[in-house]
């Protein structure tokens, strides 16, 4: 039986198509995925359904197989529709109990809020889906997997009977990820019907019943995942052939240094160690993958080593020479590139054009300015190569950084690296949230740096992201070295991923 | 070209609410904005009187954008303009060379000094992480109440006044100030009635050297490495850093060009004008100003310009209110308010701007 049923839907923003004819039949009790790049118009569809904006009139929405005409959010939480959206809606000094109220707060005498009734109802709610949240806790103190479970009970609280999910695992770690996903498989044994917006593959055919796969705003087709490779999803939602994993040479092990961190150690901005005693060597033409949680020390490890924040004790040395605390700028100049972690605060003056963008480092040296005068000759000239050689969309090299989707932002900030021609690139997190396409091309070109002979360190969260790269495998686990894989250890071992995940909660090899 | 029109919309809303307070006072608006009108341009001398009163407008507001421009609030125009004004008068009476020599060394040393008055607070903003809203509020006191003690201090201050010295005449930018009063220019004038109207206020050279910064300041914003570091720093400090710009230095050096700024109007001023510096009462108003003419004109060099006439015009013009209607001068404050508001909440046009774009693709097609 279906719930919920959109027939013809088309929303337009002004000369702007977000979608165009969708057809979409979510049944009573499955997990319904939703599957499309960046960009295919899913969350808009998904907050037309919520009620944030009506679609354009022709198509119908049947929720219950009763045609519904939605007004405000307010009426699709009247409804059961209940949705978690990819960046939670919590006040932070609150607590959990009162963000979950909020808004339908049970009342006492009229004016006072009862927390007790409150409180039971959503005990019986936890113990009904079996997961657990300290309701006292504020929210500013709980971990992004906790914030989550809030957002969910906010929505059960409500009474909703359909769930809608926006790309819910992108900010978490693998092993919420597992507590995540059964979450929602409990949820659907209660019966409740699950609508998730995703790019990633695995999740699909990890907890769906049924995806619907949309393209460019358009409809291409729904279908049982249990039937579909997921080879086949990533084509039919690119539109092409897409490698899922990375190809790459074997190479043979060189054993010259690029790199070298000794015995490094870096406080965090609560002048607490974050990196401890830290000891790596990154190999020419070799991808050194670092594995680990968010928040491990990754990002102060970056931030010593590019000379955003200065180190305690320990040297780094690139090609023996020694860049330990010196100026970013220094660092760079000394061919240590960096892909940041947050492309859109740290990689990017997001109101400055992909021109100025990709001259962020260089524009006092020949040919970009001469005595101080920006030559805009020579900066269209560089931005229009690059923009080429690294299928940089649009093309226009005036077009804001802040108006280009995700993997077209970190295509200029790639081609800015790559450009300046680095002996070691730092990669940290350099697929996140793109899509398939773009996470394959971004794959490529660091595969192409390291065959041309580049040391790559590639720091990422995904352990799959890691796996599928590196040459050579560290673990980082609370600002410590805890394994180091060597390409051989790699090959051999058949449960890498188990190992892995050993030492990434602190067991040492 | 969405800030010019908001701009636009904004003027054209605070002259009808300012009419509308004018009708509540019982005085005609169609009247009251004729008496401006006329008061603002019908003769030589209202417009000689507007471009003076224009000139310190056009610095500070300047100097308010071109700290916006690296991210920076600079409150504290105030401060920097009587730092410079002080500095001016102290060295014009001091130092009494050729003109040519005087003139650039009181300006460049006035300037000199406000860059470090401003700079301070740039300092201490990327050193301590002091907010320069904060700091350039108690700086701007400070500078007032350090000139209330420079202008007692005996030599300095003309006996039995509340004032300081005259500057030497070698330091004077009015134009042809003897020649005016000399007999071959008083007669020459005789005969040239506009220039003997317009040349009637003190006349300067200060609205010159207003253009020249106004040209210098695009320049460096626009077309330099220096001003392409300083935008990158105001718009996204992570990623400046990150790219090796030193970013506290570039706050540093934000606030010193615009405490310089700051202080050539000051500076200019006595040059020019005043010839002087008197115990101050209260902040008079010129830095203050510049927040008003920095946002109508949308932090843009030229934009400043023009809104620095414009708020120059207005308040020349609404003091005539007052002797010929006897209304509330009071409306012009009240007009340049409501301008600021809407200026300050752009969204508030998006619906009459939509309108405005489908009329024009309407009569494209």
């Amino acid at each position: 039986m279906a719930i919920l049923e959109l027939k013809n839907l088309t929303k337009s923003f002004g000369s702007l198509r977000a979608y165009h004819n969708i057809n979409l039949t979510v049944m009573k009790g499955e997990v319904h995925a939703l599957l499309g790049e960046n960009g295919a118009g899913k969350s808009t569809l998904m907050k037309t359904i919520y009620g944030e904006h009506a679609p354009d009139s022709g198509g119908e929405i049947l929720l219950h197989q009763k045609k519904i005409k939605l007004e405000s959010t307010a009426e699709a939480i009247a409804l059961g529709i209940g949705m978690v959206h990819q960046h939670f809606r919590l006040v932070r000094p609150f607590s959990v109990l009162q963000n979950i109220i909020l808004g339908i707060e049970p009342k006492k005498w009229g004016f006072l809020i009862d927390y007790k009734s409150a409180r039971n109802k959503i005990e019986s709610i936890m113990a009904e889906f079996n997961f657990f949240v300290d309701l006292d806790s504020k929210i500013e103190t709980l971990t992004v997997g906790t914030q989550q479970r809030v957002e969910i009970l906010k929505i059960l609280y409500r009474n909703a009977e359909l769930l809608i999910l926006d790309e819910p695992t992108a900010v978490l770690t693998p092993q919420e990820i597992k507590d995540f996903y059964i979450i929602i498989k409990n949820l659907k044994q209660k019966g409740k019907t699950i609508l998730i917006i995703t790019h990633k593959l695995h999740e699909i055919k990890e907890i769906a019943d049924r995806c619907t796969i949309i393209r460019k705003g358009e409809f291409i087709e729904t279908l049982t995942v249990k039937d579909a490779s997921e080879q086949e999803l990533a084509s039919k939602m690119v539109g092409r052939e897409v490698l899922l994993h990375a190809v790459k040479k074997e190479v043979s092990p060189t054993d010259i240094c690029v790199l070298e961190i000794k015995n490094l150690n870096v406080l965090n901005s609560k002048k607490l160690p974050a990196i401890k005693d830290f000891n790596l060597i990154l190999k020419k033409g070799f991808i050194t993958g670092l594995a680990g949680i968010d928040g491990n020390g990754q990002s102060e490890l970056v931030q010593a080593l590019t000379g955003l924040k200065k180190s305690e004790s320990g040297s780094v040395k690139i090609n023996e020479k020694a860049i330990t605390n010196l100026t970013p700028l220094e660092i760079y100049q000394n061919k240590l590139g960096m892909i940041p972690e947050d492309r859109q605060r740290v990689g990017l003056v997001m109101d400055y054009s992909i021109k100025e963008n990709l001259v962020l480092q260089t524009i006092d040296q020949i040919p970009f300015s001469k005595y101080g005068v920006i030559l805009n000759n020579e900066l269209n000239k560089f931005a229009v190569k690059l923009i080429e050689r690294f299928d940089i969309r649009p093309t226009d090299p005036e077009i804001k950084a802040r108006n280009l989707s995700g993997g077209n932002q970190q295509k200029v900030i790639l081609a800015r690296e790559i450009e300046h021609n680095p002996e070691v690139l730092i990669a940290f997190q350099p697929t996140r949230g793109l899509d398939v396409g773009a996470i394959e091309y971004i794959h490529s070109e660091l595969i192409k740096l390291r065959d041309s002979g580049k040391a790559v360190f590639l720091i990422s969260y995904e352990l799959d992201e890691i796996l599928s790269l590196s040459d050579e495998i560290a673990v980082i686990c609370e600002g410590k070295l805890t394994a180091l894989l060597s390409q051989q250890e790699i090959s051999n071992n058949k449960n890498l991923k188990e190992t892995l995940g050993f030492y990434m909660a602190g067991g040492i090899k | 070209m969405k800030n010019f029109l908001v701009s636009l919309l904004s003027i054209f809303l605070g002259l009808l609410l300012g009419g509308l307070v004018l009708k509540l006072s019982g005085i005609n608006p169609l009247d009251a904005y004729t008496v401006m009108i006329e008061g603002a341009f019908s003769q030589p001398n209202y417009i000689s009187y507007i471009i003076i009163r224009s000139t310190p407008l056009i610095l500070t507001g300047l100097s308010v954008a071109f700290a916006f421009k690296t991210g920076l609030f600079n409150i504290g125009t105030e401060g920097q303009f009587i730092v410079g004004a002080l500095t001016a008068t102290f060295l014009g009476f001091y130092f009494n060379f050729n003109p040519w020599l005087q003139i650039p060394v009181v300006m460049i040393l006035s300037c000199f000094a406000s860059s470090l008055y401003g700079g301070l607070a740039g300092y201490l903003k990327a050193r301590f992480g002091v907010h320069e809203v904060l700091s350039t509020i108690m700086l701007n006191w400070l500078a007032l109440y350090l000139s209330n003690f420079f202008v007692f201090i005996e030599g300095f201050r003309r006996p039995d006044t509340e004032t300081t010295e005259f500057i030497n005449q070698s330091a004077s930018i009015t134009l042809l100030e003897n020649w005016k009063v000399s007999e071959s220019g008083m007669a020459w004038l005789e005969n040239h009635t506009f220039w003997k109207s317009f040349l009637r206020p003190p006349f300067n050279a200060g609205i010159f050297i207003a253009l020249i910064m106004v040209f210098l300041i695009w320049f460096i914003l626009e077309k330099t490495t220096f001003g392409f570091k300083l935008k990158a720093t105001g718009f996204s400090q992570l990623a400046s850093r990150y790219a090796g710009i030193n970013t506290n230095l570039k706050m540093t050096q934000a606030m010193m060009i615009s405490g310089a700024l700051s202080g050539l109007a000051g500076a200019l001023h006595v040059m020019g004008v005043s010839k002087n510096v008197a115990v101050l009462a209260a902040h008079e108003g010129y830095g203050f100003d510049g927040i008003a003419v920095a946002l109508i004109g949308s932090n843009h060099p030229v934009g400043v310009l023009l809104s620095g006439f414009f708020l120059g015009t207005l308040k020349y013009s609404g003091q005539k209110l007052q002797s010929a209607l006897e209304a509330p001068s009071e409306v012009i404050s009240i007009m340049i308010g409501v301008i600021i508001f809407f200026i300050a909440i752009p969204s508030i046009f998006n619906w009459p701007l939509k309108i405005l774009s489908r009329i024009k693709k309407e009569s494209k097609q």
